[in-house]
């Protein structure tokens, strides 16, 4: 079987300033899958997601050489802030602006000039009840984010992103500050998501890879080093450094 | 010495700093206070000086509130606007660091060198006369420092990921300053406005000769008429005119402080409300 291939990218080169963080990566990432990335501290794997929504260009020292194609379209040649709508991101950390729960999930769809509020609503309760969120916050939909918990704030975070209906969601460590119960309920919603979205989870858990990947990349100082199904990966890595790291020898 | 002895001394020490610190402000309220309401009387409020050093103030107060006002609707939209191009516009190039250096020194240069700036430019070249327009233009350049400064300082503090938030959703960058920068900012560039507000009401240097009139008794007719202002009449009175009661030149600093005062009352009170309905 032929796999849809979402994203591709072409000897994809980044750097800040001096320092190499990006280097010649190729990789392929299938529509519908879920895409684990790990790897130690300063691996790329963070600048690899901010490459692909284009955030990376707000940096003054990052510039970059090779080609990422979503569909086939080369992104560069997109339009910046409709290549944002097709990819969504949820940050490392919780970050609800300090506004309502329902302004936070409808600021995406309310920046694209939607003013109808029946339209608005319906986006709000469907991307809460994506994210598992809805039940808890149903009858708070006027308080402010920043009263929900982190794991609910985060649950939030997801909405948010769903909300503008991307293609593709990007996780950049999305549970390294949320407790196990919070954690769980979002991987929950992972596995729900990727019926209709392709998404990319960068992770400094490796179980987390493990439990929720369906194929897994090891990233080593800006190199792609490994990148199999992940029970294969997991299993039988065929690259020492990637054992290594999976065994927790170093990272 | 054991620890907790020390800790007290560096508390004392600190304690008496802060003291020290507030204890010339309560001072000179305190003789403006008590010397300068023997004088304030309704007559001394709402009427126009019947000669040097006699009668009341009116004009004066008028004047300084014209000066204000003016200023403020000149320095306040261009300084934020400037301030929002060099926070989240400009690149960091050699002509950008000279812009926020000569910024910097713009707000140390003393408050004379505007006077005699704005007489060449506004009163003599673009020919406005010594007038509430001249007046009002040598104080916004004057206060424009002020609000520059703390438009980018407020614009820095706003957290860099509210803005990648706001653009990985989509939003233009302009839609990022104006819905998801700006609201958090505006606490801080309203401090700016207070500073320039209590900054342009009270100095006399910028308009003694681009503004200010020595005797005037009655109001400005339009924005290109000569107007009274508080601190120049203070310095009149205090110094140009003899004879005059010492105590008349009290009431008019108590005026202009308490005028300063319920201006910047107004903004801190509205700072209040716009922050107590944001969590952030």
């Amino acid at each position: 079987m032929v796999e849809e291939i979402k994203i591709e990218t072409e000897n994809l080169n980044v750097w800040f300033d001096s320092i190499h963080a990006l280097k010649s990566l190729n990789i392929k990432i299938r529509k519908n899958e879920i895409l684990g990335i790990i790897g130690p501290a300063n691996s790329g794997k963070t600048t690899f997601l901010r490459s692909l929504n284009r955030l990376n260009e707000l940096n003054p020292k990052y510039h970059s050489s090779g080609k990422i194609y979503i569909d086939n379209q080369d992104i560069s040649k997109s339009d910046v802030n409709l290549l944002r709508r097709r990819i969504g991101m949820v940050f490392a950390l919780p970050i609800p602006l300090p506004i309502s729960v329902f302004d936070n999930i409808s600021y995406g769809l309310r920046m694209q000039g939607v003013r109808d509020k029946k339209i608005l609503s319906q986006a709000v309760e469907k991307s809460l009840k994506a994210a598992y969120l809805w039940d808890e916050v149903k009858d708070r939909l006027k308080e402010n984010s920043l009263k929900l918990s982190g794991g609910q704030q985060q649950r939030l975070c997801i909405a948010r992103a769903l909300a503008t209906e991307p293609e593709v969601i990007l996780f950049d460590e999305p549970c390294s500050g949320l407790d196990p119960i919070s954690t769980a309920k979002i991987e929950e919603a992972m596995f729900k998501l990727k019926e209709n979205y392709t998404l990319i989870l960068v992770t400094n858990n490796v179980k987390q890879a493990a439990r929720v990947g369906d194929r897994t990349a090891f990233f080593l100082s800006g190199e792609l080093i490994e990148l199999n199904k992940t029970d294969q990966l997991f299993t039988i890595p065929k690259n020492k450094r990637t054992e290594d790291y999976i065994m927790g020898k170093f990272g | 010495m054991n620890p907790k002895r020390r800790q007290k001394i560096v508390f004392s020490l600190l304690f008496i700093s802060s003291l020290l610190v507030i204890t010339p402000i309560f001072l000179i309220f305190f003789f403006i206070f008590k010397e300068g309401i023997k004088v304030i009387s309704w007559e001394f409020l709402t009427t126009s000086p019947a000669r040097m050093g006699g009668g009341g103030v009116f004009p004066a107060i008028v004047g300084t509130l014209y000066l204000t006002l003016g200023t403020v609707l000149i320095s306040v939209p261009l300084g934020v606007l400037a301030g929002i191009y060099l926070s989240e516009y400009a690149k960091e190039n050699l002509l950008t660091r000279l812009v926020k250096l000569a910024i910097i020194n713009l707000a140390g240069v003393p408050s004379i060198v505007y006077g005699l700036f704005g007489l060449g430019l506004f009163v003599i070249f673009l020919r406005f006369g010594a007038s509430l327009l001249s007046g009002c233009f040598t104080l916004s350049i004057m206060v424009l420092p002020i609000v520059i400064t703390a438009t980018k300082e407020a614009l820095n503090n706003v957290p860099q990921s509210f803005r990648e938030v706001s653009l990985s959703l989509g939003a233009t960058k302009w839609q990022t300053i104006r819905y998801c920068v700006l609201p958090y900012a505006f606490g801080g560039i309203l401090t700016g406005v207070i500073l320039s507000i209590g900054r342009a009401s009270g100095e006399t240097a910028p308009i003694l000769f681009t503004a200010a009139a020595f005797y005037l008794p009655h109001l400005p007719r339009s924005i290109f008429d000569q107007v009274m202002a508080l601190p120049y009449h203070l310095y009149v009175v205090a110094t140009q005119v003899p004879g005059v009661e010492r105590r008349v030149s009290y009431g008019i600093c108590l005026v202009l402080v308490v005028l300063v005062i319920l201006i910047d009352l107004i903004a801190l009170i509205t700072r209040y409300q716009i922050r107590k309905k944001k969590l952030w």
